[in-house]
Protein backbone atom coordinates (compact mmCIF):
# COMPACT_ATOMS: atom_id res chain seq x y z
CA UNK A 1 0.00 0.00 0.00
CA UNK A 2 1.32 3.28 -1.09
CA UNK A 3 0.37 6.44 1.56
CA UNK A 4 0.21 9.86 0.04
CA UNK A 5 0.70 12.36 2.66
CA UNK A 6 -1.05 16.09 1.87
CA UNK A 7 0.86 18.87 3.93
CA UNK A 8 -0.98 22.29 4.54
CA UNK A 9 1.34 24.93 2.82
CA UNK A 10 1.58 28.68 3.50
CA UNK A 11 2.22 30.37 0.27
CA UNK A 12 2.74 34.24 -0.79
CA UNK A 13 3.24 35.67 -3.71
CA UNK A 14 4.59 38.68 -4.03
CA UNK A 15 3.61 40.27 -7.27
CA UNK A 16 5.88 43.77 -8.60
CA UNK A 17 6.48 45.77 -11.59
CA UNK A 18 8.92 44.74 -14.22
CA UNK A 19 12.33 46.74 -14.06
CA UNK A 20 12.20 50.38 -15.61
CA UNK A 21 8.03 50.18 -15.66
CA UNK A 22 6.40 53.32 -14.78
CA UNK A 23 4.53 52.86 -10.97
CA UNK A 24 1.97 55.42 -10.73
CA UNK A 25 1.08 54.77 -6.85
CA UNK A 26 4.87 54.61 -6.17
CA UNK A 27 5.61 57.89 -7.14
CA UNK A 28 1.92 59.38 -5.93
CA UNK A 29 3.65 58.34 -2.18
CA UNK A 30 6.72 60.02 -2.67
CA UNK A 31 5.35 63.43 -3.60
CA UNK A 32 3.36 62.99 -0.38
CA UNK A 33 6.38 61.92 1.35
CA UNK A 34 7.72 64.85 0.37
CA UNK A 35 5.31 67.26 1.44
CA UNK A 36 5.86 65.63 4.72
CA UNK A 37 9.25 66.87 4.39
CA UNK A 38 10.63 63.10 3.84
CA UNK A 39 12.47 63.02 1.02
CA UNK A 40 12.80 59.50 0.19
CA UNK A 41 13.93 57.88 -3.21
CA UNK A 42 13.19 54.66 -5.26
CA UNK A 43 9.95 54.08 -3.71
CA UNK A 44 7.77 51.01 -5.05
CA UNK A 45 4.97 49.70 -4.20
CA UNK A 46 4.18 45.40 -4.10
CA UNK A 47 0.85 43.46 -4.14
CA UNK A 48 1.16 40.71 -1.66
CA UNK A 49 -1.02 37.68 -2.38
CA UNK A 50 -1.46 34.65 0.34
CA UNK A 51 -3.16 31.94 0.79
CA UNK A 52 -2.74 28.27 2.37
CA UNK A 53 -3.12 25.02 -0.01
CA UNK A 54 -2.41 21.29 0.14
CA UNK A 55 0.42 19.25 -1.50
CA UNK A 56 2.17 16.16 -1.08
CA UNK A 57 5.98 18.10 -0.81
CA UNK A 58 6.83 22.28 -1.14
CA UNK A 59 8.11 21.39 -4.91
CA UNK A 60 4.83 20.45 -5.68
CA UNK A 61 3.55 23.45 -3.68
CA UNK A 62 5.74 25.72 -5.60
CA UNK A 63 4.87 24.42 -8.89
CA UNK A 64 1.05 24.87 -8.54
CA UNK A 65 1.45 28.50 -7.06
CA UNK A 66 3.97 29.34 -10.49
CA UNK A 67 1.20 28.10 -12.68
CA UNK A 68 -1.57 29.83 -10.66
CA UNK A 69 0.66 33.67 -11.28
CA UNK A 70 0.95 32.44 -14.98
CA UNK A 71 -2.75 31.57 -15.39
CA UNK A 72 -4.24 34.40 -13.45
CA UNK A 73 -1.97 36.57 -10.62
CA UNK A 74 0.13 38.40 -12.50
CA UNK A 75 0.42 40.28 -16.41
CA UNK A 76 3.44 38.59 -18.06
CA UNK A 77 3.71 42.09 -20.03
CA UNK A 78 4.37 44.29 -16.79
CA UNK A 79 4.66 42.18 -13.89
CA UNK A 80 7.58 39.74 -11.58
CA UNK A 81 6.96 37.64 -9.23
CA UNK A 82 8.37 36.02 -6.14
CA UNK A 83 6.97 32.97 -4.20
CA UNK A 84 7.63 31.82 -0.82
CA UNK A 85 6.25 28.48 0.17
CA UNK A 86 6.65 28.19 4.34
CA UNK A 87 4.78 24.79 5.96
CA UNK A 88 1.45 26.42 7.44
CA UNK A 89 1.15 26.64 11.00
CA UNK A 90 -1.94 25.02 12.78
CA UNK B 1 -27.20 41.30 -37.73
CA UNK B 2 -27.02 39.39 -34.59
CA UNK B 3 -24.63 40.77 -32.45
CA UNK B 4 -23.95 39.58 -28.66
CA UNK B 5 -23.26 41.80 -25.67
CA UNK B 6 -21.39 40.43 -23.20
CA UNK B 7 -22.31 40.77 -19.81
CA UNK B 8 -20.46 40.39 -16.50
CA UNK B 9 -20.31 41.26 -12.96
CA UNK B 10 -20.17 44.98 -12.94
CA UNK B 11 -20.25 45.64 -16.91
CA UNK B 12 -22.21 48.83 -16.92
CA UNK B 13 -21.65 49.67 -20.43
CA UNK B 14 -24.21 47.04 -22.10
CA UNK B 15 -27.11 48.94 -22.39
CA UNK B 16 -25.37 51.92 -24.34
CA UNK B 17 -23.85 49.77 -26.66
CA UNK B 18 -27.49 47.80 -26.87
CA UNK B 19 -28.72 51.55 -28.13
CA UNK B 20 -26.33 52.02 -30.42
CA UNK B 21 -26.02 48.84 -32.27
CA UNK B 22 -30.24 49.42 -32.59
CA UNK B 23 -29.35 52.93 -34.02
CA UNK B 24 -27.61 50.86 -36.62
CA UNK B 25 -30.08 48.30 -37.37
CA UNK B 26 -28.44 45.54 -35.95
CA UNK B 27 -29.96 42.73 -33.79
CA UNK B 28 -28.19 42.95 -30.10
CA UNK B 29 -28.83 40.82 -27.21
CA UNK B 30 -27.05 39.89 -23.99
CA UNK B 31 -25.04 37.17 -23.03
CA UNK B 32 -23.93 36.42 -19.40
CA UNK B 33 -20.34 35.31 -18.68
CA UNK B 34 -20.83 32.10 -18.16
CA UNK B 35 -22.44 31.32 -21.35
CA UNK B 36 -20.14 28.84 -23.25
CA UNK B 37 -21.57 28.93 -26.67
CA UNK B 38 -21.96 32.19 -28.92
CA UNK B 39 -22.33 30.26 -32.39
CA UNK B 40 -25.26 31.96 -32.86
CA UNK B 41 -23.70 35.56 -33.10
CA UNK B 42 -22.12 37.12 -36.55
CA UNK B 43 -20.41 40.04 -34.03
CA UNK B 44 -19.54 40.33 -30.39
CA UNK B 45 -18.87 43.30 -28.26
CA UNK B 46 -17.61 43.44 -24.98
CA UNK B 47 -18.62 46.61 -23.18
CA UNK B 48 -16.89 49.07 -20.60
CA UNK B 49 -17.33 48.76 -16.37
CA UNK B 50 -15.80 47.36 -13.87
CA UNK B 51 -16.17 43.71 -14.18
CA UNK B 52 -15.74 41.89 -10.94
CA UNK B 53 -14.50 45.22 -8.90
CA UNK B 54 -11.67 45.49 -11.34
CA UNK B 55 -10.33 43.20 -8.36
CA UNK B 56 -6.25 42.04 -8.99
CA UNK B 57 -6.56 43.88 -12.17
CA UNK B 58 -9.17 45.18 -14.37
CA UNK B 59 -10.00 42.55 -16.77
CA UNK B 60 -8.04 39.76 -14.78
CA UNK B 61 -11.15 38.13 -13.70
CA UNK B 62 -13.49 38.13 -16.35
CA UNK B 63 -10.27 37.01 -18.88
CA UNK B 64 -10.93 33.37 -17.29
CA UNK B 65 -14.87 33.07 -17.58
CA UNK B 66 -16.99 30.18 -19.65
CA UNK B 67 -17.81 33.07 -22.53
CA UNK B 68 -14.27 33.73 -23.02
CA UNK B 69 -13.49 30.35 -24.29
CA UNK B 70 -16.32 31.05 -26.81
CA UNK B 71 -15.59 34.15 -27.93
CA UNK B 72 -11.75 32.40 -29.09
CA UNK B 73 -13.88 30.52 -31.01
CA UNK B 74 -15.96 33.55 -32.58
CA UNK B 75 -12.43 34.63 -33.35
CA UNK B 76 -11.57 31.14 -35.01
CA UNK B 77 -14.68 31.52 -36.98
CA UNK B 78 -13.31 35.07 -38.32
CA UNK B 79 -16.08 37.11 -36.91
CA UNK B 80 -15.68 40.88 -35.37
CA UNK B 81 -15.15 41.62 -31.91
CA UNK B 82 -14.77 44.56 -30.21
CA UNK B 83 -13.90 45.46 -27.07
CA UNK B 84 -14.57 48.65 -25.20
CA UNK B 85 -12.74 50.52 -22.30
CA UNK B 86 -13.04 47.43 -19.46
CA UNK B 87 -13.53 45.17 -22.68
CA UNK B 88 -10.45 46.73 -24.21
CA UNK B 89 -8.80 45.59 -20.81
CA UNK B 90 -10.02 41.96 -20.58
CA UNK B 91 -9.44 41.18 -24.51
CA UNK B 92 -5.46 42.58 -23.46
CA UNK B 93 -5.73 40.18 -20.37
CA UNK B 94 -6.68 37.20 -22.42
CA UNK B 95 -4.03 37.89 -24.96
CA UNK B 96 -6.17 38.26 -28.28
CA UNK B 97 -4.90 41.70 -28.94
CA UNK B 98 -1.66 42.75 -27.75
CA UNK B 99 0.02 44.77 -25.15
CA UNK B 100 -1.74 45.62 -21.69
CA UNK B 101 -3.60 48.45 -20.66
CA UNK B 102 -2.47 48.91 -16.87
CA UNK B 103 -2.88 52.02 -14.38
CA UNK B 104 -2.90 56.41 -15.93
CA UNK B 105 0.46 57.81 -15.58
CA UNK B 106 -0.90 60.00 -12.72
CA UNK B 107 -2.73 57.09 -11.04
CA UNK B 108 -6.25 59.00 -11.85
CA UNK B 109 -9.48 58.46 -13.51
CA UNK B 110 -9.81 60.53 -16.70
CA UNK B 111 -13.51 61.25 -17.54
CA UNK B 112 -13.10 63.46 -20.60
CA UNK B 113 -13.98 64.08 -24.45
CA UNK B 114 -10.69 63.70 -26.02
CA UNK B 115 -9.44 64.04 -29.98
CA UNK B 116 -8.69 60.76 -31.30
CA UNK B 117 -6.90 59.57 -34.78
CA UNK B 118 -7.88 56.78 -36.41
CA UNK B 119 -5.06 54.97 -37.29
CA UNK B 120 -5.98 52.10 -39.59
CA UNK B 121 -9.48 51.24 -41.34
CA UNK B 122 -8.66 48.15 -42.11
CA UNK B 123 -10.74 46.85 -39.39
CA UNK B 124 -14.43 45.61 -39.24
CA UNK B 125 -15.25 48.76 -37.01
CA UNK B 126 -12.84 51.56 -38.55
CA UNK B 127 -13.36 50.61 -42.02
CA UNK B 128 -16.28 53.49 -42.54
CA UNK B 129 -13.34 56.30 -41.63
CA UNK B 130 -10.22 57.75 -43.26
CA UNK B 131 -7.21 56.84 -42.47
CA UNK B 132 -6.09 59.51 -39.90
CA UNK B 133 -9.12 60.97 -39.59
CA UNK B 134 -9.57 62.96 -36.45
CA UNK B 135 -12.58 61.67 -34.56
CA UNK B 136 -14.16 62.84 -31.00
CA UNK B 137 -15.52 60.38 -28.58
CA UNK B 138 -14.81 60.65 -24.90
CA UNK B 139 -12.81 58.22 -22.57
CA UNK B 140 -13.81 57.09 -18.81
CA UNK B 141 -10.84 55.15 -17.15
CA UNK B 142 -8.07 54.72 -14.13
CA UNK B 143 -6.70 51.99 -16.23
CA UNK B 144 -5.93 52.81 -19.60
CA UNK B 145 -1.64 53.54 -20.15
CA UNK B 146 -1.32 51.16 -23.10
CA UNK B 147 2.28 49.14 -22.93
CA UNK B 148 3.57 46.44 -25.04
CA UNK B 149 7.20 45.16 -25.54
CA UNK B 150 7.09 45.07 -29.13
CA UNK B 151 6.37 48.29 -30.41
CA UNK B 152 7.49 47.65 -33.97
CA UNK B 153 5.68 44.68 -34.43
CA UNK B 154 2.87 46.28 -34.17
CA UNK B 155 3.56 49.12 -36.80
CA UNK B 156 4.97 46.70 -39.28
CA UNK B 157 1.59 44.57 -38.75
CA UNK B 158 -0.43 47.50 -38.94
CA UNK B 159 -2.64 46.53 -35.79
CA UNK B 160 -2.55 50.63 -34.32
CA UNK B 161 -6.12 51.17 -34.40
CA UNK B 162 -6.56 54.60 -32.66
CA UNK B 163 -4.54 57.21 -30.57
CA UNK B 164 -4.78 60.47 -28.99
CA UNK B 165 -4.45 63.29 -31.12
CA UNK B 166 -2.47 66.53 -29.52
CA UNK B 167 -2.88 65.45 -25.90
CA UNK B 168 -1.97 62.21 -24.46
CA UNK B 169 -4.13 62.21 -21.33
CA UNK B 170 -3.27 59.01 -19.44
CA UNK B 171 0.31 58.32 -20.43
CA UNK B 172 -0.14 55.57 -23.08
CA UNK B 173 3.16 54.36 -25.14
CA UNK B 174 2.84 56.33 -28.51
CA UNK B 175 -0.27 57.93 -27.27
CA UNK B 176 -1.77 54.80 -28.69
CA UNK B 177 -5.19 54.02 -27.23
CA UNK B 178 -6.51 50.84 -29.39
CA UNK B 179 -5.16 48.42 -31.08
CA UNK B 180 -6.16 44.88 -32.50
CA UNK B 181 -4.95 41.31 -33.44
CA UNK B 182 -2.88 40.41 -36.70
CA UNK B 183 -6.09 39.72 -38.79
CA UNK B 184 -7.50 43.27 -37.71
CA UNK B 185 -10.97 41.47 -36.75
CA UNK B 186 -10.70 41.57 -32.73
CA UNK B 187 -10.07 45.19 -31.76
CA UNK B 188 -9.59 46.86 -28.45
CA UNK B 189 -10.29 50.92 -27.69
CA UNK B 190 -10.47 52.43 -24.70
CA UNK B 191 -12.62 55.57 -25.84
CA UNK B 192 -15.93 54.95 -25.82
CA UNK B 193 -17.79 55.07 -29.47
CA UNK B 194 -21.70 53.86 -27.91
CA UNK B 195 -21.46 57.08 -25.71
CA UNK B 196 -20.68 59.28 -29.13
CA UNK B 197 -23.25 57.54 -31.01
CA UNK B 198 -25.75 60.06 -31.21
CA UNK B 199 -25.66 64.16 -31.44
CA UNK B 200 -27.31 64.85 -28.11
CA UNK B 201 -24.67 63.24 -26.33
CA UNK B 202 -22.14 65.83 -28.06
CA UNK B 203 -20.99 63.48 -30.81
CA UNK B 204 -22.03 60.86 -33.09
CA UNK B 205 -18.58 60.11 -34.35
CA UNK B 206 -18.24 57.00 -33.20
CA UNK B 207 -21.40 55.37 -34.63
CA UNK B 208 -19.26 54.42 -37.75
CA UNK B 209 -17.88 51.55 -35.47
CA UNK B 210 -21.02 49.91 -35.24
CA UNK B 211 -22.57 50.64 -38.40
CA UNK B 212 -19.06 49.03 -39.66
CA UNK B 213 -19.67 45.89 -38.08
CA UNK B 214 -22.96 45.99 -39.70
CA UNK B 215 -21.71 47.12 -43.22
CA UNK B 216 -18.41 44.73 -43.06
Amino acid sequence: MILVMSMKYHAQVEISLKRGMLNPEASTIQRALALLDYLVENTDTIEIVKFDLEASNPEVAQEEVQEMCERLLCNPVIHDYQIRINEAEE
Amino acid sequence: MKVGIIRFPGSNCDRDVFHALQLVGAEPSYVWWNQRDLSNFEAIVIPGGFSYGDYLRAGAIAAITPVIEGIKDVVKDKKPVLGICNGAQILAEVGLVPGVFTINQKANFICKWTDLEVKTNRTPFTHLYEKNEVIRMPIAHAEGRYYVDYLDELHDQDQIVLGFAGNNPNGSLEAITGVCDHEGLVCAVMPHPERASEIILGSDDGLKFFQGIVNY
